[in-house]
């Protein structure tokens, strides 16, 4: 009872905030509620017991992600105030198109399909495993991830980079 | 004897409140709100006496006496001043974001807080003993970075924003010196966990000894993030005025005081709990509440060390600031990942690894330090040359 | 107990709320924000099936970490991209960018 309170209160916190992304004038307030909505997803986590999880989306998505997106704002600032409107001329086929989407998402993954789902408790030693199964595994995502980090750092720093005359 | 054991009396806690027949879920729920009373209240009575340390040692640095007008040794000083701080007037600007600006220092203050849950005050002395602390702590921190940016934006202020841009920059560059350092004890004692952090250095086997040029990389980086002078540029008074928070008054300032001086309490906790042992010291397995007293006796040294560096240096240039994070001490902190990491792996008797990284650390510490001191030296060289150059020229013309 | 068919409900409507942003906005920020929620929704789903049918493997966690991982690329990337875009143009609105226009 008590869990399936808190689930619904943070679905309700978290879309509500995606909502407010993606519709406020504000690109600054924007953020703050990207934010929010990124927390309401670590508390899911939780709820789904992928503390892990939980503590890197707060570390990368809040820390990093966030920070660097308002970063961007106020660097490019005066470009979200209300002069003009934020949304572009396909606004309204995208609302109607989301929408369409939207309900035949729901009724085709939560209505139509029987799940199979196993009644099983989470190891717990989790945290040892993931850490063995990265460098064992998955060994090659992991290398591969790390390789597309180094690869962007070095794009990243190339294309913002002031050319010096 | 075992009536001083912390894990004894929660035990009897425990069963004191199931025998007046309380449901399992209530337990709970009395348990946390206890505890959440009583670290809020160890935290803000902690600040008080945080906030009269350090001007009595600043004071005594500086050859001044400090405050010593209100109570014995001008020990009242801080509640005056939390007084006077109530009583003023509390502004908003008039074209601030007012919620954003409004919820920037109380975000600032939970992002400190927070961290109070996981530090292990004593053999089972912890409120919640994550398996995944160190990387909670850490990721707490980046909640302090949003406080900051949210302050420096919300209000509409252009030295607020430089600071919230220099506050983004520096917490950022820091943070991964800090992590990297932070892995270290990690990597020795194989779990994330703070408590078990703990118990892996009995007996004196502390990881800031084997490893003291990663525990120096901590502090220096806990500096930083602490926004402590030499890495105070964030509110340089002669650059820009105050830093983000240059627009708030009243109360609202007093959060971002409280959540100041939490920090600099936490960061040190944190630096004892991972470098020097935690509540570990003789005869804590016969007294266990001797624990608690070694915690905060290299706590409070840690904190005095803070508000010494404090008192002493002068702040750092911000392009210094940056090539110390990036050029030094990531640099620096990556290789001792790479010695450790191998260290720990090599099949040899655990002393002659100790006393081999030991050694090896302190190697390293030189051969950067002297590095450092040649690049400073060529700096200098060069400044003066151009200096001469431009005398030189201008008595010509 | 959580019924996993309301983590999936969750998980879509936060994928559509993102995919409207992306499809409506203006401003490149904002529809690199749009972006990050899909990514967030995506990850949601993996995490819940992950719980709710292996739970003793950590295939499910490890992807989703790696989508993770990429969405910070992803993210340093495009912003990079928009700083240099703002510096070169003075915008960020994508329907403003149209150099390529004859």
């Amino acid at each position: 009872m008590v869990l399936q309170a808190v689930f619904l209160i943070t679905a309700l916190l978290t879309l509500g905030s995606a909502l407010m992304v993606v519709l406020h004038r504000n690109l600054f307030i924007s953020a703050l509620f990207l934010i929010a909505s990124f927390f309401g997803v670590a508390v899911f986590y939780v709820l789904l017991e992928a503390e892990f999880l939980a503590v890197a989306q707060v570390l990368i998505y809040i820390g990093a992600i966030a920070t660097l997106i308002v970063f961007a704002i106020m660097l490019s600032r005066g470009m979200m105030t209300g002069r003009t409107s934020p949304r572009n001329a396909q606004a309204l086929w995208a609302a109607g198109g989301s929408l369409a989407l939207g309900a035949a998402l729901l009724y085709v993954v939560v209505f139509r399909v029987q799940w199979p789902v196993a009644e099983k408790a989470v190891p717990a030693d989790m945290i040892q495993r993931l850490g063995t199964g990265l460098v064992t595994d998955y060994v090659v995502p992991f290398e591969l991830a790390s390789l597309l980090l180094m690869a962007a750092l070095i794009g990243a720093v190339m294309i913002a980079r002031e050319k010096e005359v | 004897m075992t009536l001083l054991d912390p894990r004894v009396l929660g035990e009897w806690w425990n069963t004191f409140l199931r025998s007046g027949g309380l449901s399992e879920g209530w337990v709970i729920f009395i348990n946390a709100v206890v505890v959440t009373l009583i670290l809020m209240g160890f935290g803000l009575t902690s600040v008080l006496i945080i906030i009269w340390a350090e001007r009595k040692i600043a004071g005594r640095v500086q050859d001044r006496l400090g405050p010593n007008r209100v109570g014995p040794y001008g020990l009242l000083q801080s509640v005056a001043d939390a007084l006077k701080l109530m009583t003023k007037e509390d502004i908003t600007p008039e074209r601030a974001e007012r919620i954003t600006y409004n919820l920037a220092p109380g975000l600032a203050v939970f992002a400190v807080l927070m961290l109070l849950v996981v530090i292990p005050f004593g053999p089972g002395l912890i409120a919640a003993d994550l398996n995944i602390g160190v990387l909670y702590v850490v990721a707490m921190g980046s909640f302090g970075i949003m406080a900051a940016l949210m302050a420096g934006w919300a209000s509409n202020n252009k030295y607020a924003l430089l600071g919230g841009f220099r506050t983004v920059a520096q917490l950022l560059s820091y943070e991964i010196p800090m992590v990297l350092s932070m892995s270290v004890p990690v990597l020795f004692a194989g779990t994330m966990s703070l408590h078990k952090l703990v118990e892996m250095q009995a007996n004196f086997r502390w990881f800031g000894l084997i490893m003291p040029t990663a525990f120096l990389i901590y502090l220096i980086s806990a500096l930083a993030e602490n926004e402590r002078t030499p890495f105070d540029l964030l509110e340089a008074e002669s650059e820009i005025v105050a830093g983000y928070h240059i627009e708030y008054s009243g109360l609202k300032f007093a959060w971002f005081f409280l959540a100041f001086f939490l920090n600099t309490l936490l960061l040190s906790a944190i630096a004892v709990t991972l470098f020097l042992g935690g509540w570990q010291g003789p005869f804590v397995d016969k007294v266990p509440l001797l624990g608690v007293l070694y915690f905060f006796l290299k706590t409070v040294l840690i904190v005095f060390v803070f508000m010494w560096v404090r008192a002493t240096f002068p702040r750092l240039r911000i392009d210094q600031m940056m090539a110390l994070a990036w050029k030094v001490l990531v640099p620096m902190a990556l290789a001792l990942v790479l010695l450790a990491a191998t260290a720990v792996k090599l099949p040899w008797p655990p002393l002659a690894r100790d006393v081999f990284l030991f050694f090896s650390n302190i190697v390293m510490l030189f051969v950067a330090l002297g590095a450092i001191g040649r690049h400073l030296r060529q700096e200098a060289e060069r400044f003066s040359g151009r200096q001469k150059w431009a005398t030189s020229s201008s008595t010509t013309s | 107990m959580i019924p996993l068919s309301w983590y999936l409900a969750v998980a879509a409507i936060l994928f559509v709320i993102g995919f409207y942003g992306v499809l409506s906005r203006r401003n490149a920020i904002a529809i690199l924000m749009g972006i990050e929620l899909m990514l967030n929704a995506v990850n949601l789903n993996l995490v819940a099936f992950w719980r709710y049918t292996q739970p003793d493997q950590v295939a499910g966690q490890v992807f989703a970490i790696i989508v993770i991982t990429v969405a910070a690329a992803e993210a340093a990337v495009g912003l990079a991209l928009f700083i240099a875009l703002y510096r070169l143009r003075g915008t960020v609105h994508i329907d403003e960018i149209d150099l390529l226009r004859g």
